[in-house]
């Protein structure tokens, strides 16, 4: 458009959201002023939230192939091969801003549309996880919000009848006025039938399943695409309710009609509901759409086309028949009691018309709007260095430093959390939460098994976001490792404060760069994702946390590893390098009250070859225990394994500081049991496969011994360990 | 044994239990029947209620269930002695389609809770012939709503008619306020109709079933029936 033209323009009083120059291209691309329910589409379409226009340019550098891969980022969900002609459907989605408004209801909704995203494709969802931060235990709305998101998941997963398996949960102040919801859903399929949401078929109808619409959650993407001020609670009309019930008359009733030939395409409405699914479904398929939206099924008299098109009411699908086959699909949804609707059928004129009440409403080009929507190269900084970290003292003698390490609010048991989540619905979970990973066998299938773990470290991320971003990564995959799983793929939960602003934008690209370098070393694609961006209230951003989602695979779910000491007198073996680096660590952070320094650097190839390692040692029946070394370093590995065994142990550590060679945390490590009598042979199998082992101790006992230091009882740890979280949500502390 | 498993729209255990019961019967797989059908089949000797949140729970749980058509056909089965395994959801069921006496209320800490628990086996029938009386035994609970209450007089009936099937406990089959899961009145976990051919549970047996998943300790529940009808 010409300057001339430009200054012409008279810019409508409520732009939706939308900038003066994207209304300029509107104009363009429509040749005329929109009219308001063009407008809500085009705010919608192009939100942050739907069309990735700060984050495509980077997320397109991520690695997205490996012969494993099926379906790789752009659809409903990724989709891997699992062998054996099965297939792993997996993604996972933030629902940040709506559950800060309303928790109960905001992570309900969560859970319900990544379990709609599955499902779509032709997956039996079999797993949820999630991965949640909160605000400071001492923030006034913290108890709050954790109960409301705790209860939410659980009301909305314990109905539909999957089984919420892992997740992760951290505290930290920079989340006080933005917490992270972040779902995840698995799911299992036949890979030769695999949902797709392209749109085909000169005239055939386009059909609309599920709840009605109602007023619910018009602009909720909009709204989750705006930073948080004071008065954000007074945007709750925004969160949609959830029905869990109908949610799982959906899955079943899809499910059922997903056996037969009837469906061409199918999609889900999410964020941005009719509007989206729509436009996706059409623009895929080169299509052109009309929609009748008289027929769409309402749940209240009096709504206008506007609401129609961006309600975001929930438990609904849109889809396109084979012609001739709306008898059969309506059959099967109406024996699930859901409703069903033909609203509309494809044109070949690349053009969304929408009528009602016999009048046209809207009439948009569909190509321009959901191809050409606004990309941006944002301005960014590269978030400088942490200076090393000088030299630290030590408050507290090592033992009882332990002791509250384990009952501190990031390390103490989550079990307070998981066990209102049902974890054993559909009878399949071969490995409950509290594990290095979640391990769920493959129905009917006489041994294989899925494994599943959701990570991230945010103090790393934001210290330096490359290094956090290849450690996220890293640790998805050790923690399917050290159940016995081959890590195959992840998807990734972006979620970032305002990346208007270079600062925060630098941390975006550093931790794409990170998350690259560890996908492209460890073989370990990304096959779907999610972008959550102005995590931010008043100005302030939470920490960077791109939280990733892996999945693997056990061939053989009877050699799976759990980390619990199993016999007293086995050996304990370290796998991995000890350098003792404290920097960012818990330790540093908990025990001596500083956040600095760099965090820990990640050799990417040591965590193949260690990793490689252990994962053979599994396979060959040669350990008995594994656990990975994160959070808290070899120490508290070592209290966690003796924890959930109920038994002691007796260890030296390696040479050295035994603060920091005991509550550092270096990457790419293990720690793993073994028959006393075996030990050398696992050394020698560990060395000759490259990977650093010693013997550190033996267990028994029912105390945790650590040479020259002292010892505590494996009952005072579990109680530490145990007793946080439950006293803190009772109001104790 | 010839089983017919009922599922209601939101129940979400049908396939637990038909897995439980099919390992049980050799290979053989339960009926399946359909809430909206109005007929069982003729010739089977047990009927299973299983768990989820039916019509998702939104009134009392399982009191929109119990009105369904099929629970006219299964009181009638039941009163003609057909054995009833109700579980969990299907117990709340049984209770409010008066197959059982007394209500299942929200947890006494009104929190969903899922858990190992240990049971005490109170009394031998026909559910329980492969345990032995006092027995432990390891099983999971998932459910929000398992406080059981009755009247007095209930209560009273359910003792001394050695009703009682099931009891909250420690491994070593102590009986106390700390072994009670959810509140319910004498950590009664499950009882029997007066005949005992009726059996309601809140913990759900047939997640352990399979040494990989949950562990063995609940078939010798199925075991019991499948003998008991065989």
């Amino acid at each position: 458009m010409s300057e001339g033209a430009k200054k012409a323009v008279n810019y409508p009083k409520d732009l939706m959201g939308l900038t003066h120059e994207e209304y300029d291209r509107v104009l363009e691309i429509m040749g005329r002023e929109p009219n308001q329910v063009e407008l809500g589409i085009f705010s919608v379409m192009w939100s942050e939230h739907c069309s990735y226009k700060s984050s495509k340019k980077w997320l397109k550098t991520l690695p997205t192939k490996a012969p494993w891969v099926i379906q790789g980022p752009g659809e409903n969900a990724g989709v891997i091969d699992i062998g054996d002609g099965l297939a792993a459907i997996f993604k996972m989605e933030s629902h940040n801003h709506p559950s800060f408004i309303e928790p109960y209801q905001g992570a309900a909704t969560g859970v319900g549309g990544i379990l709609r995203d599955v499902f779509t494709m032709g997956a039996r969802p079999i797993a949820n996880l999630n991965a949640l931060r909160f605000g400071s235990p001492d923030h006034p709305k913290t108890r709050h919000l954790l109960s409301g998101v705790v209860h939410g998941i659980g009301g909305y997963g314990n109905c539909v009848g999957v089984p919420t398996v892992g997740g992760e949960v951290n505290f930290h102040p920079s989340y006080n006025g933005n917490i992270l919801v972040n779902a995840m859903t698995v799911g299992l399929a036949k890979a030769d039938r695999i949902f797709y949401s392209a749109a085909a078929g000169l005239g055939n109808p386009v059909v609309y399943v599920g709840s009605r619409t109602g007023r619910d959650g018009i602009h909720g993407a909009t709204m989750a695409s705006a930073e948080f001020s004071d008065d954000s609670e007074e945007k709750r009309p925004t969160v949609q309710v959830g029905d869990p019930f109908t949610e799982k008359l959906l899955i079943e009733a899809c499910l059922e009609l997903m056996a037969t030939d009837a469906i061409v395409a199918i999609q889900d409405m999410g964020a941005a509901g009719l509007t989206s699914s729509s436009f996706e479904m059409a623009s895929k398929g080169g299509m052109g759409i009309e929609i009748d939206l008289d027929k769409v099924p309402a749940r209240e008299t009096g709504m206008t086309p506007f609401e129609f098109m961006l309600s975001e009411s929930q438990e609904r699908m849109l889809m396109v028949l084979k012609p001739g086959s709306e008898k059969q699909a309506e059959a099967i949804f109406r024996k699930w009691e859901l409703d069903f609707a033909v609203i509309g059928h494809l044109t070949d004129t690349g053009r969304m018309v929408l009528r009602f009440n016999d009048e046209q409403v809207g009439d948009l080009p569909i190509d321009p709007l959901a191809q050409a929507s606004p990309e941006y190269d944002r301005p960014w900084v590269k978030t400088p260095p942490q200076p090393p970290l000088g030299k630290v003292n030590h408050p507290l003698p090592f033992i009882e430093a332990l002791g509250r390490l384990v009952g501190a609010p990031d390390l103490c048991s989550r079990r307070w959390i998981w066990e209102q989540y049902d974890h054993l619905v559909r009878g399949d979970t071969a490995q409950v939460p509290g594990g290095d990973a979640a391990v769920v066998r493959v129905e009917d299938h006489p041994k294989k098994a899925l494994a599943m773990t959701v990570d991230c470290t945010p103090r790393y991320c934001f210290a330096d976001p490359v290094e956090g971003g290849k450690q996220a990564v890293a640790e998805t995959w050790r923690n399917l490792t050290a159940v016995g799983a081959r890590p195959l793929a992840i998807t990734d939960n972006m979620n970032f404060g305002n990346p208007e602003r270079p600062d925060i934008m630098g941390q975006f690209v550093g931790a794409v760069e990170g998350i690259r370098e560890a996908c492209l070393a460890l073989d370990y694609p990304v096959v779907s994702g999610n972008v959550s961006l102005y995590n931010e209230t008043n100005g302030k951003g939470i920490l960077p946390t791109p939280a990733i989602g892996g999945v693997g695979v056990l061939d053989d779910v009877a050699t799976m590893a759990t980390l619990a000491f199993k016999l007293p007198g086995e050996a304990i073996i370290l796998i991995g390098e000890t350098r003792g680096h404290l920097g960012q660590s818990i330790y540093l952070r908990d025990i001596c009250g500083q956040e600095a320094g760099p965090p820990p650097p990640v050799d990417l190839k040591a965590e193949k070859t260690n990793g490689d390692a252990v994962r053979a040692l599994i396979h060959k029946g040669m350990v008995s225990a594994v656990h990975d070394c994160s959070d808290g370093g070899l120490a508290v590995a070592l209290a966690e394994m003796a924890m959930a065994g109920g038994m002691g142990a007796e260890v030296t550590l390696p040479d050295g500081d035994a603060f920091e060679i005991g509550f550092g945390e270096d990457q790419a490590r293990y720690v793993v049991t073994c028959p006393a009598a075996k030990a050398e042979e696992v050394l020698a199998a560990a060395e000759a496969m490259g990977a650093p082992a010693r013997k550190l101790g033996l267990t028994g006992g029912d105390a945790l011994t650590f040479a020259g230091q002292g010892t505590i009882s494996v009952a005072a740890l579990q109680a530490a360990h145990e007793g946080w979280l439950p006293r803190y949500m009772a109001g104790e502390l | 044994m010839k089983a017919a498993l009922i599922t209601f729209p939101g129940s979400n255990r049908e396939r637990d239990m038909r897995m439980a019961l099919t390992r049980a019967n050799g290979g053989k797989p339960p009926t399946d029947v359909w809430h909206g059908d109005s007929e069982l089949p003729q010739d089977i000797d047990l009927i299973v209620l299983p768990g989820g949140f039916s019509y998702g729970d939104y009134l009392r749980c399982g009191a929109m269930a119990a009105h369904s058509p099929i629970m006219r056909e299964v009181k009638k089965r039941a009163d003609r002695g057909v054995r009833v395994l109700a579980v969990c959801n299907g117990f709340q069921i049984a209770c409010e389609a008066g197959l059982l006496p007394g209500v299942l209320m929200p947890n006494a800490g009104l929190k969903f809770i899922c858990r190992e628990v240990t049971l005490r086996v109170e009394t031998l029938t026909a559910f329980t012939r492969k345990y032995r009386k006092g027995q432990t035994i390891r099983v999971p609970v998932a459910h929000h709503d398992g406080n059981y209450t009755a009247d007095p007089d209930t209560i009273r009936k359910l003792e001394d008619g050695d009703l009682v099937a099931f009891r909250y406990a420690d491994s070593l089959g102590n009986v106390s306020d700390e072994t009670n899961l959810n509140g319910s009145l004498r950590n009664i976990a499950g009882i029997y109709n007066e005949k005992k051919t009726v059996l309601g549970l809140m913990p759900h047996p047939e997640n352990a079933t399979d040494p990989l998943c949950g562990g063995t300790d609940g078939i010798g529940l199925f075991e019991s029936i499948a003998e008991s009808l065989s």
